[in-house]
């Protein structure tokens, strides 16, 4: 019972939250640099498969995205549950590849258009056929530089 | 109004703290962090090599991935943690002569006269069914590129003291200046003419 009266007599001052604001901007500003924004909704489940003999991307202009996966469950009642191809939002068929990939090329300037590299961002519970499905259009315009997209880590994990 | 004249009244800072939150929250929930990392690969191109050079059976390293995942390695079964071992013992074996008529004399390996002549002659050709998942053809991949590190390497290390990847990561930055790039790329250049990465990929195969 003394402490309590002890403490009314010597009141601690309020600790300032003067520096809260300075803590939290420097928090955004590590979130704006080391993140980039969402192009493109993922319509897909997209869970990347594992390696670690990984190369870095280049620079995100001289890529092009092909993602593939599973539809996400909200689209399952339209799309059915085979893995679908998906170019910018919308789902595509594999004979929409190459109209896309040339598409993009020719949105990016000249010089850029020799470099590029197509990023296959697939899930790792897709068939191996839609892969090759998509590797036998991009050998049809020639855009023959890829890169399976992948987390790092022990490639061992996707086998398990 | 009973304030002191002399200074301005202050502004309340306290909700401060609140937009930055806000602000903070935002950026977590629209922004992603990028997955910019993965295996390089170039595909061949769709018109097939004139006269394609004929290629001896002992020199095609065959790997083969079927419908359950399962992996065939020249006609055995084989589990993927030996897989590297395998492709390194094949490529790294140097039994004959290479593309020049040189005996490769950086080889370490068993220099058995079944197996590959040359690195520059080893070819490891891939081949996987339609409904092979992409995350165990991924895998194999990944051992198979491992192979070839491993070998690139060892070489590098001993020709320059520093590792292949090591050297190839940093040529690749475009941090690096421009001196240090020339440097570096005979170099690369030579270790990937000991061991060229000579990875066919089979179109899958229907049954």
């Amino acid at each position: 019972m003394a402490k309590f009266t002890k403490k009314k007599q010597g009141d601690l001052p309020a600790v300032s939250t003067a520096s809260l604001p300075d803590i939290v901007f420097m928090l955004l500003f590590f979130f704006m640099t080391v993140t980039s924004m969402k192009d493109s909704t993922l319509m897909i489940k997209n869970e990347l498969p594992y390696a670690d003999q990984v190369q870095t991307l280049d620079k995100k202009d001289r890529v092009i995205y092909i993602y593939a996966g599973q539809p996400s469950s909200r689209y399952q009642d339209q799309f059915g549950t085979l893995p679908k191809i998906q170019l910018n939002d919308k789902f595509a068929n594999v004979d929409e590849v190459a109209n896309y990939v040339l598409a993009e090329r020719a949105s990016k300037r000249e010089e850029l258009q020799n470099v590029l590299t197509t990023a296959l961002k697939v899930d790792y519970e897709t068939n191996m056929g839609l892969v090759s499905d998509i590797k036998q259009e991009l050998r049809k315009v020639n855009a023959l530089k890829i890169n399976y997209t992948t987390r790092t880590g022990s490639a061992f994990q996707n086998i398990e | 109004m009973g304030r002191n004249r002399n200074a301005p009244p202050e502004v309340n800072a306290g909700s401060m703290a609140d937009i930055a939150f806000l602000l903070l929250i935002f950026f977590l929930v629209t922004t992603t962090i990028e997955t910019d990392s993965g295996l390089d690969r170039k595909l061949p191109p769709i018109e097939p090599p004139e006269n394609p050079p004929i290629i001896r059976q002992k020199n095609i390293f065959t790997v083969v991935v079927n419908k359950n995942n399962q992996l065939l390695v020249e006609e055995e079964l084989m589990e993927l943690k030996d897989l590297r071992a395998a492709a390194v013992a094949f490529l790294d074996n140097g039994a004959g002569v290479g593309q020049d008529g040189q005996p490769c004399d950086y080889c370490q390996g068993s220099k058995d006269p079944e197996s590959s002549d040359h690195p520059s002659k080893a070819i490891i050709s891939l081949q996987n069914d339609r409904m092979t998942e992409y995350g165990t053809y991924i895998a194999v991949q990944n051992e198979l590129v491992g192979a070839y590190n491993q070998l690139r390497n060892r070489e590098a290390e001993r020709l320059y003291g520093k590792s292949f990847t090591e050297m190839n990561a940093q040529y690749l930055d475009p941090k690096t200046p421009d001196d240090v790039k020339d440097d570096l790329k005979p170099k690369l250049e030579r270790i990937q003419d000991m061991y060229p990465q000579k990875l066919s990929e089979a179109e899958p195969k229907t049954y």
